[in-house]
């Protein structure tokens, strides 16, 4: 349903030009939910915004690739044609649920705005159907809640309220940037239990981003892992989460505070800090953080290569040599006292 | 800031007319005050490039000598309300018991239009260039105030003064070592803006008759002196105007150059551009 | 039986809500609403809590930001007297705050360096104070030669490496960390939350940590503290907080965490609660928690619960006429569902 192929992304700024998407490409289905996750300078922000080319013009260059939507390639189309896309068949819901709505219009009129703008129908008809759609994204008292202004209602309101808004066009593909990381965990969970539902309902795609590991896994069936504008892993969230043989992911994987986990337990971070993008390092873009790194990974810059069906991985260890390497740096760990057990494995 | 040619080229004049008036009795042709009756009203010729007035001296050196007060006249204004607004600003956004006794002062003072304000202050007063400058900066001095005290309102609740009190900083040392040094750039604006304006002003009040004394040359006196001239020697009134026009334009420039030099933050399409690439590039 | 460092007895904070010409206040919002916490030398205390629960202005009160409206904090077993200019001053020689943003916690015109001696100065104590200052940012993982760099050179995990330099320079005592990590990118989380973790081992410090992420409250905190709504709704030791919860909002809380582990959460039964959060300045009568919890009953809207020992387990407080475990809690809902 979606193709992005070898997908470039730059932008231009004040310092330079940034690489933020470099040879992307994946595919999504139909009814499946596609997790991206990365760190911040990972480009999954640019790349989601670049699937319906939101990003700010004119600094945003497209030097390659192809973004393909239902037979169409979204980048040859002009401004007139994406715009009947964008909000209809692709719609986004974005981070901050304020900044999205307008202030000075009451939620029922922007949604009722959104309706009309994608079908036909008289004021009367995309009354009731907004007040469908309010309903089916679990907002109370639908009828007079219409009437309210975005600063009326909670965080967890207004991001319903975007779905809702979303929703409106019927879309084939939702794509959601940080849904839910400004929200409070408990309504996280019901915005996330939200999502479950209406994809379920209108049998939509959906491309979650993320930097949060574990709604990736609660959510995605499966996963890009970006590092540096790149994807460094592809796969399902299985592979991804319990049979990686990517040192990032690993390594991220290792760093994170869990529930699950012991009390002043050593978290393995990750050293260093993330990559410029402006002058991204030689070789692979991870080698300077890696713990793995060798001296081929200063001139090589890995493409990704196949692990199993439907899993790769852009690193030119082969399985052998990461588990290899895994095994001699947790011996290390251990002789310095560290606690590790390790997480990778269900 | 200096990277745009517009901005270098009104610091440029600005810089070019306060050099000319300075030296002005050095190099200027003819002296500017040099009475010839014979040579009442002429228009500009190779002698006297801008023509002469109705008493026959040089327009051209009239309206170089000019720029002395207005440029001083500009300049002093611009300083001292600066000053006393930062001053009253910063106390009035830090201290939230000042702050209503002062803004209530601003508000009536900002309630008179500065002119018919200043025109009180040297009726009262009279008319030397000490008292227009005392008349003028107290009317553009709570302009200054009220900048001020927003941009420390919005200061104030950052963390790093947070950070400051808890770490046993004491007040003073907060306002002129946190604060202060972070809201620079609307005071250096706002401070080029109110140096535009007090020309204005002091070349208004004169050509209403009730600026600087008719003696001192000022363009505002210029152009009092040529309303009646201006069917027969329009030259009379058009250059003085035209020199206003110019150094105001030119500060108006800096102005904004500043401006989006120092502050990224203001509006500007350029400014929300680099924005909106900045934010993304960060989160992506 | 030592003292605690710190106590907080009964606090509350309001805040006047004014409104009209006259600015007559209307209303508070009641942003701590009755919050009693204990705190041991040399221990870390985790403070969890959603938006609006109170935990950042209890946090600037401890440090002296925020005057309470009742209620007292005591430390070392004296009075802290937010009014009394010269006795604040002195105490916060020994009690420090590191705060939630790397990008305005720090004076972005003052250098790296000046930052970290600001304190030292304000307390007159400039014997040696480059030295001193290098000193720090060697400790906490910065490089001497950085000391003239300005914040906005640095990254944002370097940024509050210098607030923890900063805050560390007087020597205190007690540390409260406001939120010092959830800024921060997941890898440079934990080189954040290590070092913390060294500091507090080397210099014997005392940390009260404020954190919405349970996951990083699981890994640094010995007790663990839950607010809503200006109270304390639950506090016990680390382990059995988060492995025999007994307040329904805590269970839910705990449920709600997503964990970075497919197999488990498909596993999972989820918790989840419904409705908002109510407004600080109207809190529901009796308990807060009843308007969003499955099992209230008449007596939670009439009462207002306090903190209660569990199973006669005095490092174990619930603040709930019912409280149960969370298994209890899910099958409770099952048969609500299924009925």
């Amino acid at each position: 349903m979606l193709e992005v192929k070898n997908l470039k992304v730059q932008i231009d700024t004040a310092e330079g030009i940034v690489q933020a998407v470099d040879r992307v490409s994946f595919r999504v289905e139909a009814g499946q939910t596609l997790g991206i996750v990365g760190e911040s300078g990972s480009g999954k922000s640019v790349l989601a915004h670049s699937i319906i080319q939101l990003n700010p013009k004119p600094a945003t260059i497209y030097p390659e690739g192809e973004i393909i939507f239902e037979g169409k390639n979204l980048l040859e189309l002009r401004e007139k044609a994406l715009r009947k896309i964008r909000g209809n068949e692709i719609a986004m819901v974005f981070q901050d649920p304020m900044s999205s709505l307008n202030p000075v219009f009451k939620i029922g009129s922007q949604l009722i705005e959104a309706i009309i703008t994608n079908q036909k129908m008289s004021k009367k008809q995309a009354k009731a159907r907004a007040i469908e759609l309010l309903r089916d994204v679990g907002i109370p008292d639908p009828k007079r809640r219409m009437q309210d202004y975005p600063h009326q209602l909670s965080g967890g309101m207004r991001q319903r309220v975007l779905i809702a808004i979303a929703l409106a066009g019927n879309p084939k593909l939702l794509i959601a940037d940080e849904p839910t990381t400004a929200l409070d965990v408990t309504i996280q969970a019901q915005i996330l239990e939200l999502l479950r539902k209406v994809q379920k309902k209108y049998k939509m795609a959906i491309i979650l981003i993320s930097h949060d590991l574990g709604v990736i896994s609660q959510i995605a069936d499966n996963v890009l892992v970006m590092y540096s504008g790149r994807i460094v892993e592809d796969g399902s969230v299985n592979d991804i989460f319990y049979r990686t043989t990517m040192p990032y992911t690993w390594s991220l994987l290792r760093s994170l505070p869990r529930l699950d986990g012991q009390r002043h337990e050593r978290l393995i971070n990750i050293e260093g800090q993330p990559p410029n993008l402006i002058s991204p390092p030689k070789g692979c873009n991870f080698h300077p953080r890696c713990p793995f790194a060798t001296d081929k990974c200063l001139k090589i810059d890995p493409e990704l290569t196949y692990r199993s069906k439907g899993h790769s991985a852009a690193c030119i260890l082969s399985e052998q040599e990461f588990m290899d390497g895994k095994e001699r740096i947790e011996a290390t760990e251990k002789e310095r006292g560290a606690l590790t057990y390790d997480r990778t494995t269900a | 800031m200096f990277k745009k040619k517009r901005n270098l080229i009104a610091v440029g004049i600005l810089l070019l007319f306060a050099i000319a008036t300075i030296s002005a009795s050095w190099w200027l042709p003819v002296s500017p005050s040099l009475i010839d009756a014979s040579r009442r009203l002429l228009g500009p010729s190779v002698d006297h490039w801008f023509g002469t007035d109705h008493f026959g001296r040089d327009i051209f050196g009239q309206t170089i000598v000019a720029a002395r007060v207005s440029l001083v006249v500009g300049f002093t204004v611009a300083v001292i309300a600066t000053l006393l607004g930062t001053i009253t600003g910063l106390i009035a956004g830090y201290y939230k018991k000042a702050d209503f006794i002062i803004m209530r002062v601003i508000d009536g003072m900002l309630a008179f239009p500065s002119l018919l304000l200043a025109l009180a202050l040297v009726a009262v007063l009279g008319g030397n260039i000490t008292n227009i400058i005392v008349a003028l900066s107290f009317s553009f001095w709570p302009v200054m105030t009220r900048i001020v005290r927003s941009a420390v309102l919005q200061i104030k609740p950052l963390q790093y003064i947070e950070a400051a009190k808890t770490t046993g900083v004491s007040d003073p040392v907060i306002l002129s070592h946190y604060v202060l040094p972070n809201i620079l750039s609307p005071i250096i604006v706002q401070g080029t803006f109110i140096f535009a304006k007090a020309i204005l002003a002091e070349a208004a009040l004169s050509f209403l008759g009730i600026g600087v004394e008719p003696s001192i040359a000022t363009w505002g006196n210029m152009l009092q002196e040529a309303q009646i001239y201006i069917s027969i020697a329009p030259w009379f009134s058009i250059f003085p105007g035209i020199a206003i026009i110019i150094t105001v334009l030119a500060l108006n420039m800096i102005g904004e150059g500043l401006r989006d030099a120092l502050d990224p933050h203001t509006t500007g399409k350029a400014a929300k551009e680099k924005q909106a690439v900045k934010k993304i590039v960060n989160a992506a | 039986m030592t003292e605690p460092l710190l106590e907080i007895r009964d606090l509350k904070i309001h805040f006047p809500i004014k409104s009209g010409v006259l600015q007559k206040t209307t209303n508070h919002v009641k942003a701590v609403n009755g919050v009693n916490l204990s705190v041991n030398k040399g221990e870390t205390i985790g403070i969890v809590g959603e938006s609006g629960c109170g935990k950042s202005t209890l946090a600037r009160s401890i440090v002296g930001l925020l005057k309470p409206t009742s209620g007292e904090i005591l430390f070392e077993g004296e009075r802290i007297q937010h009014d009394h200019q010269k006795g604040m001053h002195k105490i916060r020689r020994d009690i420090q705050m590191v705060f939630q943003d790397p990008f305005t916690s720090l004076n972005p015109r003052m250098k790296a360096g000046d930052i970290i001696a600001a304190p030292l100065k304000a307390y007159k104590m400039t014997e040696n104070l480059q030295g001193r200052v290098k000193e720090l940012m060697d400790r906490v993982g910065l490089k001497a030669e950085d000391y003239d760099k300005l914040p906005h050179q640095f990254s944002g995990g370097q940024r509050q490496r210098i607030g923890i330099a900063r805050a560390l320079s007087l020597n205190p005592k007690l540390i409260v960390l406001d939120e010092p990590v959830s800024a921060l990118d997941v890898s440079i989380q934990a080189q954040v939350i290590n070092l913390l973790e060294d500091l507090q081992k080397e210099l014997g410090l005392t940390y009260i940590f404020i954190a919405h992420d349970l996951s990083v409250i699981k890994h640094i905190a010995d007790k663990v503290a839950v607010m809503y709504l200006g109270k304390v709704m639950e506090f016990a030791g680390n382990e059995t907080f988060y492995k025999d919860s007994r307040h329904p909002y805590t269970n839910a809380l705990l449920s709600a965490v997503p964990l970075p582990d497919p197999e488990k959460e498909r596993r999972r039964k989820q918790i989840v609660l419904s409705g908002e959060l109510p407004s600080p300045s109207h809190p529901p009568a009796g308990c807060v928690f009843h308007t969003r919890c499955p099992f209230a009953q008449e007596a939670c809207k009439l009462e207002i619960p306090s903190l209660k020992a569990v199973d006669d387990n005095a490092d174990h407080l619930v603040s709930c006429f019912f409280p149960m475990s969370a298994e209890e809690q899910l099958a409770k809902l099952s048969q609500t569902t299924s009925g």
